[in-house]
């Protein structure tokens, strides 16, 4: 009957896409930038900011082509198969998980200054407008009473952050150690009430339902939070202590090199610790890694993984690996 | 089963001879509408209150967005490929199946219903273990450059499969409740077996056919967690709408993404035109004949 | 049985149409998920049992199956009134009514879940009222519930509305001359004439609603042990990169859901040989 024609159009829809992926002219590229939830503002003007730039300097045209998601899901995407020129992701773990598939050369971190990280952020509380629980520091997320929204560890980078940064403040208190940590983050998880499975969906949770006291958020997207949803319902309290959250960005060495675009490609991720990449990256509330470019954040002491914890591939396996940490908390935790 | 000379009048309804005494009908249509509206109306109304939130300028500036036309377009192809498929396999399966006795059938039937309780994570998970760079075909595909998941082609494949089961699986009850006693009528007055088809089986299971393609349609265009998986979310490219709805909501414009979102949801109204002319079309035949 | 032997050969097309649907389902269905199996049978025994039998994931089938088989009991009864209703009796907007009963099909899951989230939460149309006499809805099992039953209305309305549409008018006139109560005519004849149908929606139903994702971890909560469905444990494992532990859990949800779709369609042939 009608399969014919849907053969048809069936060849012509893969031959279509076939086409349209190989083989750019010389005077176009397309670059396909993998990136995690947050950064989707931060790229759109980089983009185009990059975009100009290149155009002047080669005369050639560039569009960046961008895709964002959970930075797990993202990572995987592009190991089974979606051809990330670049990926701009949450945690090095995920592009680690990447390289491993030899996908990305090893050794990548050493690419680019600064742990390959051209923009740090922290993690801070987002609070409802006048502060009514007086949250400031971490220890007032563990009291009763105060109810904390945080995505789900297990399924969100941001949330891992969030996790590790609780962690990280309990082990710097007077006499702290792993099991007064341990203790600290139950407690503190004993007041979480939903675990979204996104950090995104962690902000709506806490705007949309106006549930929860006090949200766990990348600072950038508790300013963006702030600036999209209302200035005068929600304030921003920076916490005396956080993690140092540093997202590293990467070529896909595979992909540009079989692509032919490894110049542009690594001229791209160039820019952004360019001055006008680093000046457009403290704008969306990153924090930049160049000293000379004004930031408008609060000063907080900062810890990385890997002073804390070891790296990322030790924290996830002590942490967040199924029978993990996290999992005897929460196994533990309960609820009501 | 009753009655073989069943002939099916679509007008149905309210003109029964027989029915409940008028406070039964009252009550259970009450009934019926309250449960109704507190599971569906109530969300629909939700939909659309946010769509407009803002009024209709923005609604209509969320629609004539260049992603968003794109999405839309990504929808329609991958439903006009996805629908029909499922549609000549529903009428052949359910012949086979209905009108024939083999060893068998109960396991046929379960498998082909399998595609609903496969999670939509794990339908979408399938094809990228099997087209995907580290999946059966990764290799081979890779070295021919051929795109099928993280393009349009595993959209389309992941929308087959959600939606495989729903155009059988209407026709199927519906062709085993008509028997076969009318198409055996017509065979042994010297029709041919194409003939008895077209003209005995295919008017009585145009109702089914109708539901089914309907349900197919709507399950194609508002597929999200199988297509999420094999998307690749590249804007403007490999979203569908749903995954458009879902990357405006998650960038604050709630607006936005429920006057996309309601797109989908006027599929309903589709649905009634669709159903109200052929109601039309059959009475009009009924007349002439 | 002498019957159905005779018509087999009457009626044509048996052939080929059945080696039509059985390639076309193997291409769609059953070659993709032999993926699946055959990326689980990478796992050694024990690791298999570790993957799907944790407490966990133990948990998360009691929450998944028992949410699935209420919802789908919920849409058993008031699908079918809901279907009864749309068929017999008129009313106004009644086909504004009938178009509604698709919108679970054709609203993505994600936006049925932020809805459904919205309008239950305690902040929400529905929510406001509930709340204050201690149903929770949002963010409980109860949530699940919704959910599920939401996304699997439309396959019992869908399912016996046809039927019921082809219920004859005769049968019932029958009953009546007989002297049968509308009640007894209901039970005794066309409650039998239905049952299939209603199996069907059923199994449908609660096979859909076993493996939902988007819409439920939006209204769910996702606390471990409490609110936290199967899919999204796979998803879990899916970020641990442990792609045979997510199929391993889904080759148990595949192969529990297949058992309980057979058993069902084997009671609806029951069902059937009782009404014939």
């Amino acid at each position: 009957m009608h399969t014919k024609n849907i053969e048809t159009l069936l060849v012509a829809l893969s031959l279509a896409t076939i086409s349209a992926l190989p083989a750019f002219a010389a005077d176009s590229v397309t670059l396909q930038n993998v990136s995690y939830d947050p950064t989707r503002e931060l790229y759109q003007e980089v983009n185009t900011a990059f975009a100009q730039q290149w155009q002047k300097k080669t005369g050639q045209k560039v569009t960046i082509r961008q895709s964002h998601g959970g930075s797990g899901k993202q990572a995987r995407s592009v190991i089974d198969g979606l051809d990330a020129d670049v990926v701009t992701l949450a945690l090095a773990y995920d592009i680690d998980a990447i390289a491993e598939k030899g996908l990305i050369k090893p050794g990548w971190q050493k690419e680019l200054p600064h742990n390959s990280s051209p923009y740090t952020s922290t993690i801070v509380f987002l609070v409802r407008k006048g502060n009514p629980k007086k949250i400031k520091n971490w220890d007032d997320l563990v009291k009763p009473g105060v109810s904390v929204i945080t995505p789900n560890p297990k399924t969100s980078g941001g949330a891992r952050w969030n996790y590790l940064a609780a962690w990280a403040y309990a082990l710097h208190q007077k006499g702290g150690n792993d099991a007064k940590a341990k203790e600290f983050v139950t407690r503190l998880f004993k007041n979480v009430p939903v675990l979204d499975s996104g950090a995104r969906g962690s902000t709506n949770t806490f705007v949309q339902r106006g549930l929860g006291d006090v949200l766990l958020a990348w600072e950038n997207e508790a300013f963006l939070a702030i600036n999209e949803l209302g200035r005068d319902k929600f304030e921003i309290v920076t916490p005396s202590e956080s993690i140092l959250a540093e997202p590293p960005v990467t070529v896909v060495d595979k992909v540009v090199d079989k692509k032919g675009t490894r110049k542009a490609a690594e001229e791209y991720l160039k820019f952004l610790y360019s001055d006008e990449g680093q000046k457009i990256a403290a704008k969306h509330y990153y924090r930049p890694t160049d000293p000379k470019i004004p930031s408008k954040l609060a000063k907080v002491r900062l810890y990385t993984i890997d002073q804390v914890f070891g790296g990322w591939r030790s924290a996830q396996k002590t942490h967040f690996v199924d029978g993990g940490v996290f999992d005897q908390i929460t196994g533990a935790a309960g609820r009501k | 089963m009753a009655a073989p000379t069943t002939t099916y009048t679509g007008k149905n309804n309210g003109n029964h001879r027989i029915t409940e005494p008028a406070p039964v009908r009252w009550l259970l249509t009450a009934i019926a509408l309250a449960f109704l509206a507190l599971f569906l109306a109530l969300p629909l109304a939700a939909v659309f209150s946010q769509a407009f939130a803002k009024g209709w300028e923005t609604y209509l500036a969320a629609l004539w967005e260049p992603d968003t036309l794109s999405s839309v377009k990504l929808t329609l192809i991958t439903a006009a490929v996805a629908v029909p498929l499922n549609l000549v396999f529903g009428v052949i399966a359910s012949w086979a199946i209905a009108k024939f006795t083999f060893p068998g059938k109960n396991l046929l039937i379960t498998l082909i219903d399998l595609p609903f309780s496969v999670s939509p994570v794990i339908s979408g998970l399938i094809y990228v273990l099997i087209f995907g760079r580290q999946g059966w075909l990764g290799p081979w595909l890779d070295a021919h450059d051929i795109k099928i998941v993280f393009a349009v082609p595993g959209i389309i494949l992941a929308t087959i499969f959600v939606t495989f089961p729903f155009i059988a699986r209407e026709l199927i009850p519906l062709m085993e409740a008509q028997g076969k006693d009318e198409e055996e009528a017509a065979l042994v007055l010297g029709a041919s077996g194409l003939q008895t088809f077209l003209r005995v089986t295919l008017p009585n299971i145009k109702w089914g056919i109708i539901y089914g393609v309907i349900l197919c349609n709507a399950r194609a265009m508002g597929e999200f967690g199988a297509v999420s998986v094999v998307s690749g979310h590249i804007r403007g490219s490999t979203n569908t709408v749903p995954l458009h709805v879902e990357i405006l909501y998650n960038e604050y414009n709630y607006t936005a993404a429920f006057a996309v979102a309601s797109l989908l949801a006027l599929l309903a109204l589709v649905t009634l035109v669709v159903k109200t002319v052929a109601e039309w079309k059959v009475q009009q035949q009924l007349e002439r004949e | 049985m002498k019957i159905l032997k005779r018509t087999n050969n009457v009626l044509p097309g048996f052939g080929p149409t059945m080696g039509y649907t059985l390639l076309y389902l193997s291409l769609v269905v059953l070659i993709p998920l032999s993926a699946l199996v055959f990326k689980t049978a990478g796992l050694s025994w024990h690791d298999f049992l570790e993957a799907v039998a944790a407490p966990r994931v133990l948990a998360s089938y009691r929450i998944t199956f028992g949410a699935a088989l209420a919802a789908a009991g919920i849409n058993a009864v008031f699908g079918v009134l809901v279907a009864w209703v749309l068929v017999r009796y008129p009313f106004p907007g009644k086909r504004l009514v009938d178009a509604l009963v698709d919108l679970p099909f054709a609203l993505p899951t994600a936006v049925a879940g932020i809805t459904l989230a919205t309008v239950y939460s305690a902040n929400g149309w529905a929510g406001k009222y509930l709340e204050p006499h201690g149903i929770k809805v949002a963010f409980t099992p109860l949530g699940i519930i919704v959910a599920m039953t939401f996304i699997g209305l439309p396959f019992v309305v869908r399912t016996v509305q046809p039927v019921i549409e082809e219920l004859d008018a005769e049968i019932e006139e029958a009953a009546a001359c007989l002297g049968a109560s509308r009640w007894q005519t209901f039970r005794r004849v066309l409650f039998p004439l239905l049952t299939p149908s209603v199996l069907t929606g059923f199994a449908l139903a609660f096979a859909r609603g076993v493996g939902e994702y988007g819409s439920i971890i939006f209204i769910a909560g996702n606390m471990p042990m409490v609110s936290e469905i199967t899919p999204l444990l796979i998803i879990t494992k899916l970020e641990q990169y442990d792609y045979q532990g997510a199929t391993a859990i889904a080759t148990v949800m595949l192969v529990a859901s297949f058992t309980m779709l057979l058993v069902i369609n084997l009671l609806q042939r029951w069902s059937r040989r009782y009404a014939d």
